[in-house]
């Protein structure tokens, strides 16, 4: 589990390669959410959350993951995979028949690091609280984390999360917003307004801490190290982290377009040529 | 009549009957209820197990996502507010986190049904049997008394899957024996017959009987099977007295679309095609009124069924 940072950084390069050829495999998926998130979840994985392996769904006194946005099923299965939750083999069946590396993630088919199934947005936060509940109630002290999709805090559910987390004191959580400011239809601003999220989400009785470097891994395991000493204090804890969608990619950088479109043969060498590393360990 | 009425209660009280003694006898079981507390009658899981009790306010769709993420490290939620607002105001996150997940989570639906009366359309859901039982790994039950929601609150909690539990809040007689045993999926043969099969669940359990006891005096003997498991559905049961009486009317307090009716339609149309007539009620919204006058205008009361028992013996 303890890689230095060089390691993660390679390892990051190396899940955006697994990002890209999964998607080009099956000419479908989510890259763009995905390669933004990338430092996120190499550093939750890689530094942050106190995690046990063989996976056991109930996850008694460790912390939890869960993916709200499930879009990004394929920066989370290369995760799984390259942190040893199964085989990194797997991650050819994407999407394909068969598979349990379904199209959005789901526990249907007993895949490892897996609790819940996303895809339907704005529903993660909600069971994230339950399991945060429940482990209060067992006096355990491990911590909860969730991954949300800007975009998607435009479902309604969200706040009624937001609101019952802060009136119930639920402080063994911490949710990362992915702050990309874009969704499939274009940004964020212009699709339906989040507004000053920020304040709204201080306003709903939320510790809220703001990361502007959200794909530098260093400044990401910072502030999710910052957020674990506000937990514990009667308030959940809110991560608004500015990321870039299709960072490491010059093509898919400073657009929507790249949300939920495959690059080509083509695109993907192109691609793969960005992604360069001393020692390529594809799938 | 075999059964006589032992009380007069609503079947949500045995609900809150039930989930009180489970607040004693299991400890992973966690109440959440969506500001209707006094209507799901859970004032005394409350009062025993306060710990165990989590107030969402008026937020379904978050209290199914609590329920769902309870469920992982193995507690025993039972969800609890009006069926309308248990389904369809909630699919989704029944749809996605908790069939789809399956998750061991118990949804407790009180004022199912017409019979929540006056306070009209808005709160009575009549779509709920359907939607519910299309979920793939849905277990769908809708109890017939207080005795019978009691020992049903008590028996989902020892099986392990998702579960959709139907209820009422009209005061309705008591009559299945306490100590009936209540088994997920099995039927229960109330009253044995020869000329035609009812099948009834919920409210229109007592009905039937009712209008067994009205026919028996024109000579036409009835057999009367509580379905209180939609799904799995009871095929058994259902056959074996169809393949003696030849004829089946089916009773609930649901749209005939989607309802018990058409499973029991469904399963029979491919083992043993049978006469069938439904009382239900005919694809509509209710309306404002008392219990028994909307049970008697849209058709889902003992004389409904004494009528759909005649009409299939004459086709």
């Amino acid at each position: 589990m303890s890689k230095t940072i060089e390691e993660l950084k390679s390892l990051s390069t190396q899940v955006r390669r697994d990002i890209l050829r999964m998607v080009n495999a099956v000419n479908s998926g989510h890259p763009g959410g995905s390669l933004g998130c990338t430092e996120y979840f190499a550093a939750l994985y890689g530094k942050v959350m106190n995690y046990q392996l063989p996976f056991t769904m109930e996850g008694k006194n460790e912390d939890l993951f869960f993916l709200s946005n499930g879009h990004i099923s394929p920066v989370f299965y290369s995760i799984l995979a390259r942190f040893g939750f199964f085989e990194v083999s797997e991650l050819a069946t994407f999407r394909k028949l068969g598979t349990r590396l379904q199209g959005h993630p789901t526990t249907h088919d007993h895949l490892p690091g897996v609790r819940i199934a996303s895809g339907s947005l704005g529903q993660g936060l909600s069971v994230a609280i339950g399991a945060a509940v429940a482990k209060k109630m067992d006096k355990d002290d491990s911590l909860v984390y969730v991954l949300q999709g800007d975009g998607e805090l435009q479902e309604g559910q969200n706040w009624e999360a937001f609101m019952f987390a802060a009136a119930k004191k639920v402080d063994n959580i911490i949710t990362t917003i992915d702050y990309n400011g874009r969704q499939i239809d274009g940004d964020t601003e212009d699709v339906l307004d989040l507004g000053n999220l920020h304040a709204k989400l201080e306003a709903f009785g939320w510790v809220v801490l703001e990361e502007k470097n959200g794909n530098d891994l260093e400044a990401v395991i910072a502030i999710l190290e910052r957020a674990k000493t506000e937990t514990g204090k009667g308030k959940p804890v809110a991560i608004m982290l500015h990321t870039e969608m299709g960072f490491g990619v010059d093509y898919m950088m400073g657009s929507h377009a790249w949300h939920g479109k495959a690059p080509n043969a083509e695109q993907l060498e192109n691609a793969l040529g960005q992604l360069t590393l001393d020692e390529v360990t594809d799938y | 009549m075999k059964y006589k009425v032992l009380d007069n209660k609503d079947t949500r009280s045995g609900f809150g009957a039930g989930l009180a003694e489970l607040a004693d006898t299991h400890p992973n079981v966690v109440a959440l209820c969506a500001d209707l507390i006094g209507s799901l009658k859970m004032e005394k899981f409350i009062e025993k197990a306060p710990e165990r009790f989590i107030q969402v306010g008026i937020a379904e769709a978050n209290m199914i996502g609590i329920a769902a993420g309870l469920t992982i490290n193995g507690k025993i939620p039972f969800t609890g507010t009006f069926a309308n607002f248990s389904t369809s105001r909630v699919y989704d996150q029944i749809r996605q986190s908790v069939a789809y997940s399956n998750k061991n989570v118990k949804i407790c639906a009180s004022h199912a049904g017409l019979t929540l009366g006056e306070d009209g359309a808005t709160h009575q859901v009549l779509e709920d049997i359907g939607m519910m039982k299309m979920l793939p790994g849905m277990t769908v039950i809708n109890t017939c008394d207080y005795n019978q929601t009691k020992a049903a609150t008590l028996a989902i909690a020892d099986f392990d899957g998702p579960v959709y539990l139907r209820f009422g809040r009209p005061v309705v007689p008591v009559f299945i024996p306490e100590d009936m045993p209540f088994e997920i999926g099995k039927g229960i043969l109330l009253q044995e017959g020869t000329d035609v099969t009812i099948v009834a669940t919920g409210h229109l359990v007592w009905e039937s009987l009712l209008a067994a006891e009205e026919l028996e005096k024109e000579g036409i003997s009835c057999e009367v099977i509580n379905i209180h498991t939609i799904k799995p559905l009871d095929e058994e049961i259902i056959l074996k007295s169809v393949q003696k009486t030849g004829k089946i009317v089916t009773a609930e307090e649901h749209n005939y679309i989607g309802g018990l009716g058409e499973s029991v339609a469904g399963m029979l149309s491919r083992k043993h095609p049978t006469k069938q007539e439904f009382v239900a009620v005919n694809d509509t919204f209710g309306e404002s009124a008392t219990p028994a006058e909307l049970m008697k205008k849209y058709e889902i009361d003992a004389e409904a069924v004494v009528k759909a028992v005649k009409r299939v013996i004459a086709r």
